[in-house]
């Protein structure tokens, strides 16, 4: 279609709509991650209030620290007064999953800084690469046809940011109204984490990716216990990964990355 | 040091080590483009993450003593079946859900 004088009409026009049409987009595939962040959100504020952090506190530290797990364990860290170094090496300790997921990203959020307006993007879209953001783009095989690929990844990214900000000031705000009645709903995250499994499984080529993660997650919940499962998990998957590198098909051919 | 600053501090550095974990990867192919070993690595590792995530957060179910996590295997199940079948990660995430609060509040109360 190239030289078709069409174009030129519908070039001018095209971002509005596209970008509308992205968000809409995002938004969707964004739903079934709500329930997870919404009520770890609210267990997050309930916890710092009770502990005698207000709104403004709970608000400064999902804003700036977002990251789930991590701003829970930071609670008992803040009343048990643990030092600041010991506050560093926690967080490392908890989050240093998130070194994997930038891995599969490299190139898609690196195109997004070279965009005109985007150099504020790039390091925004990195530093906000949750467990939960992570397994959104990754369920995001393909995006609709006249989406902007770029355009949905940040919207997914800023949309899920801003929905775990309100649940976590909701959260302070409603206080144990909620508290109680929710048992059992953190199960969404198992469940939206589960559905981003068989769609992979569907989807790829070679299954030995997944079943290399199951193994080592297997092995190290004994040799590790349970807490201690996670970074074992994903250091000997990523090492067994790279020595069969040549044998394992690409498994999302497509999807995260080239 | 006083309490506000203390509390400022710690979410400062909280946030500070988080952001260090999540651009790590980005700072150290900043200057280069990432070598092949890398991009097959981004390429076939989501697969294994998504797995050692859901192991992660099944960590804490009680497998040796009943119902021997029987709640959470059926639960699993019916995600698993439900997105096999109809592939809408909505529906499958809410069946689930729903499906395991109910099942821990009659069948296996704690």
């Amino acid at each position: 279609m190239r030289g078709n004088p069409k174009a030129a009409v519908t070039v001018p026009r095209r971002k509005g709509r596209n970008g509308m049409k992205s968000f809409v987009c995002a938004a969707k595939v964004m739903i079934p991650i709500v329930f997870a962040y919404v009520f770890v959100g609210i267990a997050f504020s309930l916890m710092m209030t009770r502990a005698g952090y207000g709104l403004f506190w709970v608000v400064l530290s999902s804003v700036f620290v977002y990251a789930g797990s991590m701003q829970i364990v930071m609670v008992t860290l803040l009343t048990a007064g643990a030092p600041l170094a010991v506050v560093a090496v926690t967080t490392l300790f908890v989050n240093a999953r998130h070194l994997f997921y930038g891995l599969s990203f490299l190139d898609d959020f690196r195109a997004v800084g070279r965009e005109k307006g985007g150099w504020w993007k790039y390091p925004y879209m990195a530093l906000t690469l949750t467990d939960e953001a992570y397994s959104v783009l990754c369920s995001l095989k393909t995006v609709p046809e006249g989406c902007d690929r770029h355009k949905v990844q940040f919207d997914v990214l800023l949309l899920c940011h801003l929905l775990w900000v309100a649940s976590c000031a909701a959260g302070a705000a409603l206080g144990s109204i909620l508290d109680g009645n929710m048992a059992g709903i953190e199960f969404s995250a198992t469940a939206f984490f589960t559905a981003v499994v068989v769609n992979q499984w569907k989807e790829s080529r070679s299954h030995i990716p997944a079943l290399v993660g199951l193994c080592s997650a297997v092995l190290f919940y004994f040799v590790a216990g349970p807490d201690g499962m996670i970074l074992p998990a994903l250091s000997v998957s990523m090492v067994t990964l790279l020595l069969f590198k040549d044998r394992i098909p690409a498994a999302l051919p497509e999807d995260c990355h080239e | 040091m006083n309490d506000t600053l203390y509390t400022a501090s710690v979410i400062g550095v909280a946030a500070l080590m988080t952001w260090v974990t999540r651009g790590l990867p980005y700072l150290l192919f900043a200057r280069k483009k990432p070598p092949v070993w890398v991009n097959r690595l981004g390429a076939t590792l989501p697969a294994a993450i998504m797995v050692i995530l859901v192991a992660y957060c099944l960590r804490n179910t009680q497998w040796s003593a009943a119902p021997y996590g029987a709640a959470e295997i059926l639960s699993v199940l019916a995600v698993a079946g439900m997105q096999a079948w109809k592939k809408n990660t909505l529906l499958s995430v809410l069946i689930g859900t729903v499906c395991y609060m109910v099942l821990i509040r009659t069948v296996f109360p704690a």
